[in-house]
């Protein structure tokens, strides 16, 4: 069933940062994320313990590792482009197996898969413990504008019925003796995702009549939830500054 | 009895020109449930939309509950008229079913206690309390339209419209949108071409074809008629007689 779409990120458990309220969630991630990224490449030490730390988040969480580690796929086009570096680098050289690398190139890949690993890492975490519905009430309470919050949430409430319906016409395609593998054959596919545009335009209208039936004025309603408290925004401010410190020391050291 | 709805001579055209209701005139008294028959693209589902006014009539008029439909009282009529679609999936559109069925309320100004409230208790007149905090996608057939019919009980509207609610139900699903409609005290219109649905719901029904309002009576007597039946494109189950 197509059920998996829209909480494929997402991991049912009962931890600690399962309860927490997604703002803090987002806002600790998003704070963890910058200060890896602004940290200088060449303090090995200081990701060492991003990483130590981001673990120790993850065990916490009780997503499993393995969970992670096929989530962190995504980062591989990434990885891939940040390979071809220290081929294509210039400045100094060094040889590694008889093949002549450029450091700086070298440094520039490190940097690339260091800062992408540990930020897919913290947003897996962010991910598998906030279901996508409460991450998207969470960039709301934390004043993303609401027209970004509501076209997000109509996204996801509709892309699988969307995904579903492109299944259909496939499958009706491929009753019909037609089932495209190639490029060349890309004419059909190109068609029903005109069609496909057309339905969801369609059902875009019905949806708005719905919601015009039920007194909707042009603004999403706001609904009371548990917002966050002291202690669970100290907990936060807590965790970005120690990303903070090791991210001020890799400064003045470097 | 006093009067939910009265249409007289009401037209419709679509921007395109098509015209879809050519003078539909219908009374309905409060607290009757009367059926809406009739084929494919006889304009019922267009006459539904305008009864709280998201489409405007190109001619006629349209009263609810003694009040004419103009633009300074659209918002107290589309909470006083619910319409409940055919397809569910248009109808839940929000993350949660709570926040779903919380949507017309909290537009018409409720909050806090007085809307968590409102909720449960809609929830509880479709026996979807078990399902209130699973997204919509996750629910059945069944459970979507009640749902769907939640989400306009909530608005606590003097008269439901009903399009088409017994598609693409299993007979068990069938079953249970019968026994929740009957329940239901406020004026109905159901709208369908399930000509049981209407004799076993609706006392009275209405036939339109093309735009206009071809017979209006008794259900029993109506669905009697065969020569009408035939003409408007309409049937009796197989092995279902009445007379």
């Amino acid at each position: 069933m197509g059920a998996g779409h829209a909480h494929a990120l997402y991991v049912h458990e009962h931890s600690p940062f399962h309860r927490l309220v997604p703002e803090v969630k987002i806002a600790a991630a998003v704070g963890m994320i910058t200060c890896v990224a602004i940290t200088p490449r060449q303090e090995v030490w200081a990701f060492a313990l991003y990483a130590v730390i981001v673990m120790v988040l993850i065990t916490i969480s009780r997503v499993s590792p393995l969970f992670v580690l096929a989530r962190l796929a995504a980062v591989a086009p990434f990885v891939v482009f940040a390979l071809f570096i220290p081929f294509i680098g210039t400045g100094d050289t060094t040889t590694l197996w008889g093949i002549e690398l450029s450091i700086d190139g070298l440094w520039a890949t490190w940097n690339i898969i260091i800062k992408a690993v540990l930020g897919a890492s913290i947003s897996i975490v962010l991910t598998a413990t906030t279901e996508v519905p409460d991450i998207i009430r969470g960039l709301g309470v934390l004043r993303v504008p609401a027209l970004f919050t509501s076209i997000a949430t109509f996204m996801i409430r509709y892309l699988e019925l969307i995904t579903e319906e492109l299944g259909r016409m496939r499958v009706a395609m491929t009753a019909r003796g037609y089932d495209p593998r190639w490029l060349y054959q890309a004419r059909p596919i190109a068609t029903s995702a005109g069609a496909m545009f057309v339905r969801s335009y369609e059902r875009g209208e019905r949806i708005h009549s719905a919601m015009l039936a039920r007194g909707f004025t042009g603004e999403m309603p706001i609904f009371d939830r548990r917002r966050a408290g002291p202690v669970e925004w100290a907990s936060a401010a807590l965790l970005v500054s120690v990303f903070a410190v090791v991210a001020l020391l890799a400064f003045t050291t470097s | 009895m006093s009067r939910a709805l009265e249409l007289s001579r009401v037209e419709f055209a679509y921007p395109d020109g098509r015209v879809a209701l050519r003078g539909v005139d219908l009374v309905v008294d409060r607290g009757e449930r009367v059926a809406i028959l009739g084929p494919n693209g006889a304009g019922k589902t267009t006459l539904a939309l305008h009864l709280n006014g998201i489409f405007r009539a190109t001619g006629g008029r349209i009263s609810v509950a003694g009040m004419e439909l103009t633009d300074t009282n659209l918002r107290e009529i589309r909470g006083m008229v619910g319409l409940v679609f055919q397809d569910p999936n248009d109808q839940l559109f929000m993350p949660s079913v709570r926040e779903d069925v919380a949507f017309g309320p909290a537009n018409m100004g409720l909050s806090g206690e007085e809307l968590d409230n409102c909720v449960s208790a809609a929830l509880e007149l479709v026996d979807g309390t078990e399902f209130a905090d699973r997204p919509p996608h996750h629910l059945s057939g069944g459970e979507k339209r009640r749902a769907a019919l939640a989400t306009v009980l909530a608005m606590e509207p003097e008269i439901v419209v009903f399009d088409e609610p017994s598609s693409g139900l299993d007979p068990a699903g069938r079953r249970d949108l019968i026994s929740t409609l009957h329940t239901l005290r406020m004026t109905q219109l159901v709208i369908t071409h399930d000509v049981s649905l209407a004799l076993e719901l609706c006392p009275r029904s209405v036939i339109m074809n093309e735009g206009q309002v071809v017979a209006d009576g008794k259900t029993s007597e109506l669905l009697a008629d065969a020569t009408l039946l035939a003409e408007n494109r309409l049937e009796l189950p197989f092995g279902l007689s009445i007379g």
